[in-house]
């Protein structure tokens, strides 16, 4: 209840909010992408030898691939010789307090409505933010510190970590995954690092916002998350841009690894700018996220509010190693305009009773494109695997489209696939019905899809559950004729 | 209080309703018999502003607003409510969210302070008791997976806690058994008063000897044929209405002459 008015309290601002520009001294790199090219962000970054190395293997790797070209929507040409792959804001990348920050960055993130005064924290999230290609400040950074907790940029992983980071990164997505992964190795930026010790169950969110301001940059974050053995992590990610009629790329990799008994919960709401009603502009959003249950009864559950960019490509997947250990993925995907989105999940049963739960809710409106794209793979070990899928799709209007692809391979035949699908309409009825009881359209087609996604917003930890129901209301503006 | 003068209205072009012409004034139950197709749960659309009615001639005032100026939302802020025939499922909201969204813009309509969380749920509970609405019903999801008689006695549920002035209650009756006939009938008796009016659409007089009606109204073919007390509707119940019919078309035949 608490949640819906607050939802319906902020329903007066319609536009894009975050669309401003922060008017801040940047370092910006020239654009191009070559050799040259990684090797100044690897020295910018004072990084190691065998990172530059294994940034050099992602280039190279990054060469030789192709663009991707079965998802359900024509490939835009990208130019990445265009792409400035490197921005910073131009004071000193580190800050050891508040007070050194650029005023005017502050600014900017408290119209972003993050809050970053340690004080006015709300109670239990530690944020680290991302504004273009650094990690400006991470908050409650001592608290965590006493537990063992470490949260910090992945720059400063690599400074103060190297084991960990060498040990762990590109564990789970390698740099040849895909085109998208090996540039972002190449070039990526920055990003969060989380190790949660052994037995740990880390007290408050961890917290990373995602700003691209700059023109002509790409953003190449790099998130690796470590839960060891019995520990328990709740990890939000919360992007946005400005608006501009040019197309930027965001090609993001994240990787969880879940220890035996390790539960990582990873919550992203995603409000990249979607271009205008037209189409122009708008965030190419292809994103990598993975994570591997590597021990027995471990847990990694995504759950995912899609409501930004222009285009969407992004398929969050678990890989359930260990017997016994659980998946889940939650997603609701919404369209708008002219909106693409070709989203969802890849799990591979390998250990034996392993499980896991598929819950898509995608809406499309205007003009928008949705596409639900699954695999379910149980290995030859997967004895006794189960998994569910439900897969839902929402239209608003008959200019757009819902899709769906579930794949499913299965070398085990004590292992069970469920798979239910459904595509409904909102209809005039409902909203007239409601209407009819004193509530406006706008008002009714927010009460409506945010029953429709409730399974999957109540996943959503409380800040962000609102913030979740907010977006979809504002994306879906101005799609009842 | 409501005030209906020569309406006419069209769906896709075929006219609907002919020239109604209806007064309710505060503290009134009207009912609105007739038969199959006569017009009755067009008027009653056209009264909550249903978009695919069209409007072509007439007057809707209620206490002095024109209705028909107003959008479906704005008519229900100014106390019109329409238990539907057939209410609509609307999945993953719940009933009583739902409620609390729509009686805080009914609120705001009518210049009402918010209620508290606490204020609310205790009229809840009060009309929950009021109308015998089971609470594990009002807790659910918006008609979801209902049976028939449980969504009419939700739309009565919301009745009570909306408290509008004009309720029209479209064939509220039909799919009831006589328990839930009953439950559903005390639950409107108790909420009549001398300011509220109400207007039972029903094909039957069974509702009304539950219900006793100030007035009966009989439409056909989208005209009030003819007016009269609560004995009519047992007129018609004993003759049925094809004596109505006949009436009208010799009528119809003269004035053709």
């Amino acid at each position: 209840m608490e949640k819906d008015d607050m939802m319906l309290d902020q329903l007066a601002n319609r536009e894009y909010e975050y669309g401003f520009v922060t008017a801040i001294d940047m370092d910006i790199s020239e654009t191009g992408l070559n050799e040259d090219t990684v090797r100044f962000i690897s020295a910018k970054k004072n990084e190691p030898q065998w990172l530059l190395d294994w940034r050099m293997k992602g280039f190279h790797a990054f060469e030789k691939q192709d663009m991707p070209h079965w998802q359900n929507f024509k490939m835009p040409e990208i130019d990445f010789q265009a792409i400035s792959y490197y921005a910073a804001p131009k004071q000193q990348a580190k800050y050891a307090s508040l007070d050194e920050v650029d005023p005017e960055l502050l600014r900017t993130f408290e119209k972003l409505g993050i809050p970053m005064s340690e004080q006015k924290q709300l109670a239990g999230v530690a944020v680290d933010v991302v504004f273009d290609s650094v990690s400006v400040s991470t908050t409650y950074k001592a608290h965590l510190n006493e537990m063992g907790i470490i949260f910090c940029s992945i720059s400063e992983a690599v400074q103060k970590h190297p084991e960990l980071i060498q040990k762990y990164l590109g564990s789970v997505v390698p740099h040849t995954d895909n085109v998208f992964a090996s540039l972002n190795t190449a070039v990526f930026s920055d990003g969060s690092f989380v190790y949660i010790p052994k037995g740990v169950r880390c007290p408050m969110e961890l917290s990373t916002y995602f700003r691209i301001n700059a023109e002509n940059t790409g953003q190449f974050e790099r998130t690796l998350i470590i839960a060891d053995e019995d520990s328990y992590v709740s990890y939000l990610e919360g992007c946005t841009a400005p608006m501009r009629d040019e197309n930027q790329l965001h090609a993001a990799v994240v990787e969880l690894i879940a220890m035996k008994g390790a539960e990582i919960k990873y919550s992203t709401v995603q409000n990249w700018y979607p271009g205008d009603k037209d189409g122009k502009g708008g965030i190419f959003n292809f994103v990598t996220k993975r994570g591997a249950c590597r021990g027995e009864r471990a847990k990694i559950s995504w759950t995912q509010v899609e409501t930004g960019s222009a285009i969407t490509w992004k398929y969050p997947s678990i890989l359930l190693q260990g017997d016994y250990s659980s998946g889940e993925f939650y997603s609701v995907a919404v369209t708008n305009n002219k909106q693409i989105a070709d989203t969802g999940t890849k799990i591979y049963h390998i250990g034996a009773n392993t499980k896991s739960r598929i819950i898509s809710k995608g809406i499309s409106a205007g003009e928008g494109q949705n596409s639900y794209r699954g695999l379910v793979q149980m290995g030859s070990r997967a004895a006794n695997s189960r998994n569910f899928t439900q897969c839902d799709s929402l239209l608003i209007g008959d200019q757009c489209g819902a899709h769906t692809f579930p794949y499913i391979e299965s070398k085990n035949n004590t292992a069970t696939v469920e798979h239910e699908a459904t595509t409904s309409k909102i209809g005039e009825d409902q909203v007239f019905y409601l209407n009819q009881r004193g509530i406006d359209a706008e008002q009714a087609i927010a009460l409506i899809v945010n029953g429709y996604a409730k399974d999957v917003l109540n996943q959503l930890p409380m800040e962000f559950a609102v913030e979740a129901q907010k977006l979809l209301s504002l994306t879906l503006e101005g799609s009842v004729g | 209080m409501l005030s209906i003068k020569n309406l006419h209205a069209n769906i896709e072009g075929k006219e609907i309703l002919k020239g109604i012409n209806l007064e309710v004034k505060a503290g009134e139950v009207h009912a609105i018999m007739g038969p199959n197709g006569s017009g009755k749960s067009s008027l009653a659309s056209v009264l909550a502003g249903r978009e695919n009615y069209e409007v072509t001639e007439g007057e809707v005032w209620l206490d002095g607003k024109n209705l028909l100026d107003m959008k479906p939302e704005e008519r229900a802020r100014e106390g019109v409510f329409l238990a539907f025939q057939y209410p609509v499922e609307i999945p993953g909201v719940s009933n009583i969210n739902f409620l609390r969204t729509a009686l805080s813009e009914i609120r705001i309509h009518r210049n009402l302070p918010p209620l508290s969380a606490k204020e609310f749920l205790k009229m809840t509970k009060e009309k929950q008791e009021l109308v015998e609405f089971e609470a594990k019903l009002a807790n659910r999801s918006l008609n979801q997976g209902f049976s028939g008689g449980e969504k009419k006695r939700n739309e009565v549920f919301q009745l009570a806690m909306l408290e509008p002035k004009l309720s029209i209650l479209d064939e509220t009756d039909s799919g009831l058994d006589i328990d839930a006939l009953r439950i559903v009938s005390s639950g409107i008796n108790k909420l009549r008063s001398a300011d509220n009016a109400f207007v039972l659409i029903t094909h039957y007089q069974r509702l009304l000897e539950y219900i006793v009606p100030d007035f009966v109204h009989v439409l056909y073919n989208g005209q009030i044929v003819r007016s009269g007390t609560k004995e009519l509707a047992l007129e018609l119940e004993e003759k049925g209405y094809d004596w109505l019919k006949e009436e009208f078309h010799s009528n119809e035949s003269i004035n053709n002459k």
